[in-house]
């Protein structure tokens, strides 16, 4: 047993797995919210989170111009400044996924559903027009002005194929998908500044520690994650359970036929799904750059199946399944890579999966954001 | 003469090689209930589901207040007025009773996302409204008292009158009963027929579908027969009763033996 095992004690991987479930959880509902109200898995939700920590990274270098290092030194900034930058990252965090997650609903699903609209069909139309010019030129700006002149005609055509009003077999959505996944992830990882290489965000916070528990120290970035994530997660269920979107939401879940009759524009609800749940990865894309201080274009694959898992291990459909499901996770990787070695780690996490689908196949707390006691 | 609500021209509905309906025109009056009677496999439901726009007719269109329905998306037929029941009940099974009814009275109102997150004023005096309104119809069809049971846990008979209340909800001026009375003993089939009449009084217009003739013939002020996916009849209760298509149809003789 490497030596570095021996030093970590039982409580600080609590700590540590709790941080790292709680960045789960946040991303397991997106896959849960969507599947509760789609019966699809949204393969691509890894993306949103991995669009969500770029967002953070934008916003700190760019838009706070905060550097990597000052002087040599960790830009650390304290008291009411950190508080509002950290707040303020998180937000531009969340917009970029929350944004990300709509588009990717309007692009990638809603004209399978038969429901093609003007905003999807130009958003396609203007990809396909700037990949295809990306083939034959090879000047960025350029690019974009083909792009540009080319997306009205194609946007016309792909309308007129949209408006059929069929809806496409379920195999097509999970392609869709796959599809959408690995076209983001490459996008920003041929388009980005340094393409597939990591990229560094700046450490805003000195990582001390918050306080001591039994014997641990907690590490007061490990403490943010966590309690953020509680907050996010009570904000969610609050959301969910006591407005009208989110009554909505929940009707959808369990009828959507039966809401489209009573009036339910399920349209308009499912984008609110799909956003509700991109702000939750883009919540836990910033709380992940906090702890981990760095990105990459396919940071979001690793993760996104982890909270995949972690969402299937609650009980997938299941909004406190998602958080019970990713904290135990989060937990169980840690102590396994503790007693059997690092290199373990993914091995635990689906081997524990397994074992919890063969004794109950629908997920700890059962599929139920429909039959919802969210 | 009162105002046409919904007026059903020459519809006529094909699935694949089958009719379901054939030519069929029909018209409900502002204020009045009437009763949609056939066999089994006549085409009512059928006749339903296009009224509330669950299919579009093949030919032949239907209007509602001079509005063409087969131009309106599935949720805007609830805001044009038209809401309805099912037959077999489909009410969001885990939710409480009031929140059954609040998704129907939800349809009413603005969403705004905005306005969800920021709670604003606005949006929590109409969560309020919703609230109350929803109330006043559960304790409107006597199942107040359970209202914060999940809809799944209800008695039978007060799930069927959730549907109604849900319905009601979303404030239409054409109510839609599909088979209301199905399953209920002879005392509940009264009862309803009670709230039927008293749903009149408020102002809606009502078209009941339903097999039990005592309770079409009973509360209709018109009945209109359909068999095979044709109308064979459409007159007061007392009429049709003694229309001799109509007995043929329901007894089965056929229309060249006679």
């Amino acid at each position: 047993m490497p030596d570095w095992l021996i030093i970590r004690t039982f409580w600080e991987l609590t700590v540590t797995g709790l941080a790292l479930g709680s960045i789960y959880a946040l991303v397991a509902l997106g896959y849960t919210l969507v599947y509760g109200v789609l019966r699809l898995i949204n393969f691509a939700h890894s993306e949103i989170f991995m669009v969500g920590t770029f967002g953070a990274l934008l916003a700190s270098s760019q838009f706070l111009s905060i550097p990597l290092l000052e002087d040599g030194n960790y830009p650390y900034r304290t008291g009411m400044t950190l508080i509002i930058f950290l707040v303020f990252i998180m937000l531009i965090a969340m917009l970029f996924s929350g944004i990300g997650a709509v588009v990717l609903e309007r692009v990638a699903y809603r004209p399978l559903r038969g429901n093609g609209d003007a905003f999807g069909a130009i958003v396609l139309a203007f990809l396909t027009a700037f990949i295809v010019s990306l083939v034959f030129v090879d000047q960025a700006k350029i690019n974009v002005i083909i792009a540009l002149l080319a997306t009205a005609p194609i946007s016309y055509a792909y309308m007129r194929f949209f408006k059929q009003g069929r809806k496409a077999p379920r195999l097509a959505f999970l392609i869709s998908a796959i599809g959408a996944s690995t076209a983001i992830s490459e996008a920003v990882g041929v388009w980005s500044k340094h393409g597939r290489d990591q990229y560094q965000t700046p450490r805003l916070l000195e990582k001390k520690t918050l306080f001591t528990m039994f014997g641990t120290d907690v590490r007061i970035d490990y403490a943010i994650v966590i309690v953020g994530a509680l907050l996010m997660m009570t904000a969610l269920t609050l959301f969910v359970n006591k407005t009208r979107l989110g009554r909505g939401v929940r009707a959808v879940a369990q009828d959507a036929e039966t809401s489209r009759i009573l009036g339910v524009n399920v349209d308009l609800i499912i984008i609110v799904t799909f956003a509700l749940g991109g702000v939750m990865a883009g919540g836990a894309a910033m709380l992940f750059t906090l702890v981990y201080d760095q990105t990459r274009f396919n940071i979001g694959f690793i993760l996104g199946v982890k909270s995949f898992t972690a969402a299937v291990l609650g009980g997938i459909g299941n909004l406190k399944g998602a958080l019970l499901g990713g904290l135990l996770l989060g937990l169980v990787e840690n102590y396994g890579s503790a007693i059997f070695g690092g290199q373990w780690k993914d091995v635990i996490a689906f081997v524990v999966l397994l074992v919890v689908l063969m004794f109950r196949p629908t997920g700890l707390l059962g599929e139920s954001l429909g039959k919802a006691r969210v | 003469m009162s105002e046409v609500l919904l007026d059903f021209n020459n519809v006529t509905m094909q699935f694949g090689g089958v009719t379901a309906l054939n030519e069929v025109s029909l018209q409900i009056k502002q204020g009045e209930i009437l009763g949609l009677i056939g066999p089994n496999g006549a085409g009512k439901t059928t006749c339903f589901n296009v009224m509330t726009g669950v299919y579009a007719p093949t030919l032949g269109t239907v209007s509602f207040e001079g509005k063409n329905l087969a131009k309106l998306k599935r949720f805007e037929i609830t805001k044009v007025g038209i809401a309805r029941t099912f037959q077999n009940i489909r009410l969001f099974s885990e939710m409480t009773a009031l929140e059954n009814v609040m998704v129907g009275a939800d349809a009413r109102k603005k969403a705004s996302v905005g306005g969800a997150i920021l709670r604003t004023s606005r949006q929590r005096h109409e969560e309020k409204e919703s609230r109350e309104r929803s109330m006043e119809l559960l304790q409107f069809m006597g199942i107040s008292d359970r209202a914060e049971t999940a809809a799944r846990n209800l008695p039978y008979g007060y799930q069927r009158r959730l549907e109604i209340a849900r319905a009601l909800a979303t404030e239409p001026k054409l109510l839609c009963l599909d088979e209301p009375a199905a399953g209920f003993n002879p005392a509940e089939k009264e009862e309803l027929n009670e709230l039927i009449l008293k749903i009149r009084e408020q102002g809606y217009t009502v078209l009941l579908i339903e097999h039990d003739m005592n309770v079409v013939m009973k509360v209709s002020d018109r009945v209109a027969v359909l068999d095979f996916g044709q109308k064979i009849a459409d007159g007061l209760p007392a009429d049709v009763r003694n229309n001799p298509a109509v007995i043929a149809a329901y007894l089965g003789v056929e229309d060249n033996a006679s």
